[in-house]
């Protein structure tokens, strides 16, 4: 008796399990910087108390590079675990074959969008991910510091040079010993490319590959941005600074130990959370510019996006998941608590955002002139590309080889990548 | 039959049974090792004569030797020569991972030696001492790498602050960013990480001398030193040719320490950073299908050599 009543439960346990379930399990993999990781939870907080739906994270390293090369090996492999990705901005094109194509389910929302964003998406027509913030990177300063020493905030890479090592000097003098001039991120990997793009634009080097395919990038403005670059090295920015990436950055400045950094929106809320040093003694302006012929304010386009493996179980609920992160309420919600760029237009209007996060509608005319890594025209061999240039400036940091012979070496190298074309 | 005894005799029934249930057992362990160590390996090696793409893995065509070698000849007259046996990075990886080994397994044998001789000796309180030893070998490599990673930081890193305050060096040092303490730092976490290893190897073998040999020097009038030199090394002498083989094998495929210390450096660039990178960053699946092909070819040849140089016998004969 005791045998049949187990025996009924088996059964209808098993009826409970076969019946379809209306609730889905997804799960989406992301790296971020800072807060974002943890602001995706909230989100997905939301999203599952609405549909019902389960989604778990996968947490990767804040490195784009070190992202890019697992995203790859799953998607080569078919791998059905992960059902939506946080892709880069420069990614599109290289793994356009193995998204799912949003444009038909994104029709009703893209036009809220901006359309470069949306463009820098697209490859042959096909929309493989839907933009969730932009990233147009800022010169940050302490306020209080320019102040006390009367410097202006500074418009050319010179000025900064003089302004930090100035600040630096007397503030040493004054017993602050680990104060640093200016921190950015100068270890070897696709950020340097971000950074060095910007000294070369900046100086009107060009940006390295010209939007028809033509490898521009030995030339002596080049060459002189990169000088320049390497003048800074132990002088106004620590030795390390070769080793940091976007979170070792912000390390020392968050600290109080940097007058000036480079670095992308996401740590203006940071550097003004509870409990920050430097909260409310600094502010952001536009990068410098060179001093070469053309020179002019230079900002590499970031952003992330998020596109739906095309080996998904359940693609329809992951777009839907996908259209609901990129909604115009949660990407308002995102950027009060990352002070990440909406990518939707009329949030630039937000009276919300503009008291929260003042950095925000000052950066739409920005990130509207940023340049573009020249990700869409090498195409799949943009990451070696990339990578082949970010060497070529570390090792001129580093002081192995001229900027002008590394150049030309890259010059080459570059050809020989191209082949017969890109 | 005293005059036939030395002629092989048929196998009996019992001897034919015995080598057919020892193929049985073997065959699930033979079929085991197939799958995942031969079948990868033959797919890698077939690979790297592709032009294979993790786009799309299954449009590749058959190029032959071209990612190792490929002459082009120019209409302009030049000859350009191509492929990884000509690719300086591919070269600038061998010598990082060489001189990698070479260092870090010289003075892992030393230092473990060193800890071995200490250990084996009788003292109160060894079993924690030799327990506490192995923590840094216990510690998987990735934590122990991010760990080290924040203790070289040039700004907050406590090796900093604690060389500063000795007054050993007059200024912070950038550990991971410059090129001549980068191999240096990867060097000192990874000799941290295994001297253990190299330790545990030559105590195991020092607790197998019989002491009455070294009784017997002792009588015979010879010294401490002379009796390390004379005795207890040579009698040690085999296990640590497999031990030090061990950590070669593991030293000339280091992956994990530098790719996380200083990933994108070139030089501390390992061989198996440089296919990790072809493989699956660069969009060159077969370029780095075969820089796995000849780290294997290397591997391989650097053992055998050795063994040859160390006649070192695998099979416990001499």
């Amino acid at each position: 008796m005791k045998f049949f009543h187990a025996f009924r439960m088996l059964a209808v346990a098993a009826m409970l399990a076969a019946t379809p379930a209306r609730a889905v399990d997804l799960s989406i993999v992301s790296g971020d910087t800072g807060n974002g990781i943890k602001v995706l939870r909230e989100i997905l907080d939301r999203y599952e108390k609405e549909s019902g739906n389960k989604v778990t994270i996968v947490v990767m390293p804040s490195s784009t590079t070190d992202q890019f090369g697992q995203y790859r090996l799953w998607l080569a492999a078919g791998n059905s675990d992960i059902d939506v990705y946080q892709t880069d901005v420069i990614w599109a094109p290289q793994l356009a074959s193995q998204l799912v194509d949003l444009t038909a389910a994104t029709k009703d929302v893209v036009a809220t969008h901006f359309p470069s964003i949306i463009q820098s998406q697209t490859v042959d027509g096909k929309l493989v991910a839907l933009p969730i913030f932009t990233d147009a990177p800022a010169l940050y300063y302490r306020k209080d510091l320019l102040d006390k020493y009367g410097a202006k905030v500074p418009v050319t890479w010179k000025e900064l040079a003089d302004t930090a090592r100035l600040i630096v000097d007397k503030e040493r003098a004054a017993g602050n010993r680990d104060v640093w001039g200016f921190v950015f991120q100068g270890n070897a990997y696709e950020g340097l490319t971000c950074n060095a793009l910007e000294w070369v634009m900046s100086n009107g080097g060009g940006q390295i590959i010209e939007p028809d395919g033509t490898i521009s990038i030995n030339n002596s403005q080049a060459a002189a941005a990169l000088d320049m670059a390497k003048g800074w090295i132990g002088t106004i920015s620590p030795a390390g600074v070769l080793a940091y990436q976007e979170e070792e950055s912000r390390g020392v400045w968050q600290t109080g130990n940097a007058v000036f950094m480079r670095n992308w929106p996401y740590a203006y809320a940071l550097g003004n959370s509870e409990g920050s040093p430097i909260k409310g003694k600094f502010d952001v302006a536009p990068l410098p510019a060179g001093t070469g012929e053309g020179a002019r304010p230079a900002a590499a386009l970031g952003g992330w996006n998020l596109a739906v493996s095309k080996y998904s179980k359940n693609p329809d609920t992951a777009i839907e998941l996908v259209k609901f992160i990129a909604s115009p309420e949660m990407q308002k919600y995102r950027t009060l608590k990352t002070s990440n760029l909406p990518t939707i237009q009329a949030l630039y209007d937000d009276a919300d955002i503009a008291r929260e996060q003042p950095i925000v509608p000052r950066w739409k005319r920005i990130f509207l002139n940023a340049t573009p890594r020249p990700s869409a025209a090498v195409k799949v061999k943009y990451n070696e590309a990339s990578s082949q240039f970010w060497n070529a400036v570390h090792e001129t940091m580093t002081g192995e080889g001229s900027a002008a012979d590394n150049l030309a070496d890259l010059e080459a190298t570059l050809t020989k990548l191209k082949g017969s074309g890109w | 039959m005293p005059g036939t005894a030395r002629a092989p005799l048929p196998p009996s029934r019992l001897m034919r049974q015995r080598v057919r249930s020892a193929w049985l057992f073997l065959a699930p362990m033979l079929l085991v090792l197939a799958a995942i160590a031969g079948w990868p390996l033959v797919r890698t090696v077939y690979f790297s004569f592709t032009d294979a793409s993790l786009s799309d893995l299954e449009a590749r065509q058959w190029v032959g030797f071209a990612n190792y070698f490929s002459v082009l000849h120019l209409p302009s007259g030049r000859t350009i020569y191509d492929g990884l046996l000509v690719d300086p990075v591919w070269w600038g990886a061998v010598w990082n991972t060489v001189r990698f080994t070479v260092v870090s397994v010289s003075c892992e044998t030393v230092l473990g030696m060193i800890v071995a001789l200490v250990l084996n000796a009788e003292f109160a309180g060894r079993g924690i001492v030799r327990a506490a030893i192995l923590i840094p070998w216990a510690i998987p490599t990735i934590v122990s790498a991010k760990m080290w990673q924040w203790m070289l930081n040039d700004q907050f890193g406590i090796i900093n602050v604690v060389l500063l305050n000795l007054g050993l060096i007059d200024g912070k040092i950038a550990w991971t960013a410059s090129a001549d303490t980068a191999m240096v730092a990867v060097l000192i976490v990874d000799i941290w990480k295994t001297t253990p290893f190299m330790a545990l190897l030559i105590l195991a073998a020092l607790q197998m001398l019989p002491g009455e040999i070294i009784e017997v020097a002792k009588l015979d009038g010879a010294n401490s030193w002379q009796i390390f030199w004379r005795v207890t090394l040579p009698l040690i002498r085999r296990a640590v040719m497999v031990a030090v083989i061990f950590r070669a094998l593991d030293a000339l495929r280091i992956f994990d320490l530098i790719y996380v210390l200083t990933p994108n450096n070139v030089h501390t660039k390992s061989m198996s950073v440089f296919a990790r990178e072809n493989l699956f960053e660069f969009d060159k699946f077969a370029y780095g299908s075969a820089a796995s092909t000849l780290l294997f070819l290397i591997l391989a040849l650097l053992t055998i050599s050795y063994i040859r140089i160390g006649r070192i016998s695998l099979d416990g004969g001499r």
